[in-house]
């Protein structure tokens, strides 16, 4: 029962209200509704092409980078609709930050891909003690801690994302958005990062992409599966849309969508 | 059924080995002007060189006076590609960086690279008659005509698509991720680029300037219409403003003279202007070498 108000409590931090988004004519995904709430991790799964990377890059801004990308609906953020004309999207991105598909460090050093972030966003507090605990809490101190100055490509690929991950941290963001993570890392280093995301998880909302499914199920608590429908003109081309969102639990034990079934047993995508 | 082995008498065999030793050959051919050109003059001007050179300045022609030295015209060139790269590295890596990193692939944006590639192809002379006509014949320079200025002006024009073109190019190398990573950490565009892009892509930068400035100090007709040439000693800022030496126009007044004094010193200035591009042309490589190195840890 406890438990039960608790999760009552958690409020909506960051929600999409009808976002269609495009590539220039293209429609990529359509009509998506989606609450995240506050301290939990929410995956996006689906096959691909289904748009859920596009989503993910929606949420702090990034697609602004892409030419001809347009989005169409509200992304509420801290009661902000961040595509509002008024937002500068440079300020959403400190609060939302992001971990790519691969491993991106900058060509510095371990102790600069941390400090970088922070100095930008005007910290002066101690930078050392700074670049301590954001390698500490992405789990990957151990490792760094003899050679904070060496390049950030001395790092294996595994520590190299978690060093991202660090890096992201220390910015400190509301939420992190994490591209694929793991689709570059060997299984191990994917368990390292699992970890890593529960212990963030105590301070951070995380949202995240992944094609694993079993990712999914071992990460998050809820799970939005996209899918990708034939355009009704029926000229070969797909769109995107959110076809269940739920808890991971209900999701994978008893999805109310065939599609989503369908998937998760691995009967297409 | 043939034979697995080679077989050398094979026509299409031979064919192959035609045109493999044909192209060679042509291959041969271009690189011949190069080594002629360079063993001449190192020759020929290599046995002119003495101290004397790099210190005296030149004598007027006449008969069996010695020449003297072409001081005034090294500080010259010098004191010109200086005042050229002044103008054109900030201009030209800046417009690179508009056309990388803001533009969008707009009209703007292609016109600008169209007249880069416009730009590239002019005429050396032209932009020597270009500054004439502008800052030499107007006299716009507080009453001064043809000055050291004016030169450093014509050349930073045959700089600058160079300048332009390889900052393009080179922001263009780095990788959208890192991009991504910076922005996606609360980096504006203006960090982004000043910290993250820029030193990325300095190597390919740097050995873009550094090929414009060899192109530059070795150019002769812009300066002929601008900086003219000067017999004496650069002795100070206001020296700017009047004619000024340097090394490529000495070499074609002094080549052009009866008296075979000032023709040694016309070989002997060649000599230092081939050494010196070179040298450049080689010290870009090795910054180029060195800094990819220190880069990838």
């Amino acid at each position: 029962m406890i438990k039960n108000t608790k999760k009552l409590q958690k409020k909506n931090i960051l929600s999409l209200e009808d976002v269609s988004i495009s590539y220039g004519t293209f429609e990529a995904v359509k009509n998506v509704f989606l609450n995240f709430k506050a301290g939990d991790i929410t995956s996006l799964i689906g096959p691909s092409g289904c748009g859920k990377s596009t989503v993910l890059r929606a949420l702090n801004r990034m697609n602004d980078l892409i030419p001809n990308c347009s989005l169409k609906g509200t992304v509420l953020f801290d009661g902000t609709n961040i595509y509002d004309k008024r937002v500068d999207p440079v300020e959403v991105r400190r609060r939302i930050g992001m971990v790519f598909q691969q491993p991106n460090p900058f060509p510095k050093s371990i102790y600069e891909n941390i400090a970088f972030g922070a100095r930008i966003n005007g910290f002066t507090g101690d930078m050392d003690q700074l670049v301590e605990s954001s390698l500490r809490k992405a789990a990957v101190w151990s490792e760094c801690k003899d050679k904070l100055n060496d390049s950030g490509y001395s790092l294996s690929g595994g520590q190299q994302q978690r060093l991202c991950i660090a890096r992201t941290i220390a910015i400190e963001p509301e939420i992190i958005l994490m591209d694929e993570p793991c689709s570059a890392l060997d299984p191990i280093s994917t368990l390292k990062i699992e970890e890593t995301m529960h212990e963030l998880k105590k301070n951070y909302t995380i949202i995240i992409v992944t094609h694993n499914m079993q990712q999914a199920l071992r990460v998050s608590d809820m799970t939005a599966f996209f899918n990708a429908i034939e355009y009704e003109d029926g000229d070969g081309g797909k769109v995107g849309y959110l076809a269940e969102f739920n808890s991971t639990k209900k999701i994978f034990n008893s999805p109310k969508e065939k599609t989503t079934q369908e998937y998760i047993s691995g009967k297409f995508g | 059924m043939n034979s697995l082995y080679y077989q050398k008498k094979l026509s299409r065999n031979v064919v192959d080995k035609f045109f493999t030793f044909l192209s060679l050959f042509c291959a041969l051919i271009a690189i011949l002007p190069l080594i002629f050109v360079v063993t001449y003059i190192l020759i020929k001007g290599g046995a002119q060189i003495n101290p004397d050179l790099f210190t005296l300045e030149p004598n007027p022609p006449g008969d069996d006076l010695d020449a003297g030295g072409i001081n005034p015209a090294l500080i010259g060139t010098l004191v010109i590609t200086t005042i050229a790269s002044i103008i054109s590295i900030p201009v030209g890596v800046g417009g690179g960086i508009y056309l990388a990193e803001y533009s969008k692939g707009g009209p703007f944006s292609k016109f600008v690279r169209f007249g880069v590639n416009v730009l590239a192809g002019v005429p050396s002379i032209i932009a020597g008659v270009f500054i004439y006509a502008l800052i030499v014949s107007t006299k716009i320079l507080f009453g001064s005509m043809y000055s050291g200025l004016a030169g450093g002006m014509a050349l930073s024009i045959l700089m600058l698509p160079t300048v332009i073109k390889t900052t393009d190019e080179g922001l263009k190398l780095v990788p959208n991720e890192l991009r991504y990573a910076s922005l996606g950490i609360g980096a504006s565009m203006y960090t982004t680029i000043l910290k993250i892009t820029l030193p990325t892509a300095f190597r390919s930068i740097a050995t873009g300037v550094v090929l414009g400035i060899a192109r530059a100090a070795g150019e002769t007709a812009p300066l002929i219409f601008t900086a003219l040439f000067s017999y004496y000693y650069i002795t100070g800022f206001g020296d700017l403003f009047y004619e000024m030496g340097s090394l490529a126009v000495l070499i074609y007044n002094f080549a052009l003279e009866p008296y075979d004094a000032q023709n040694k010193l016309a070989w002997a200035a060649s000599f230092i202007l081939v050494i010196s591009i070179l040298t450049v042309n080689i010290l870009s490589r090795i910054l180029a070498a060195f800094t990819e190195k220190t880069k990838r840890v």
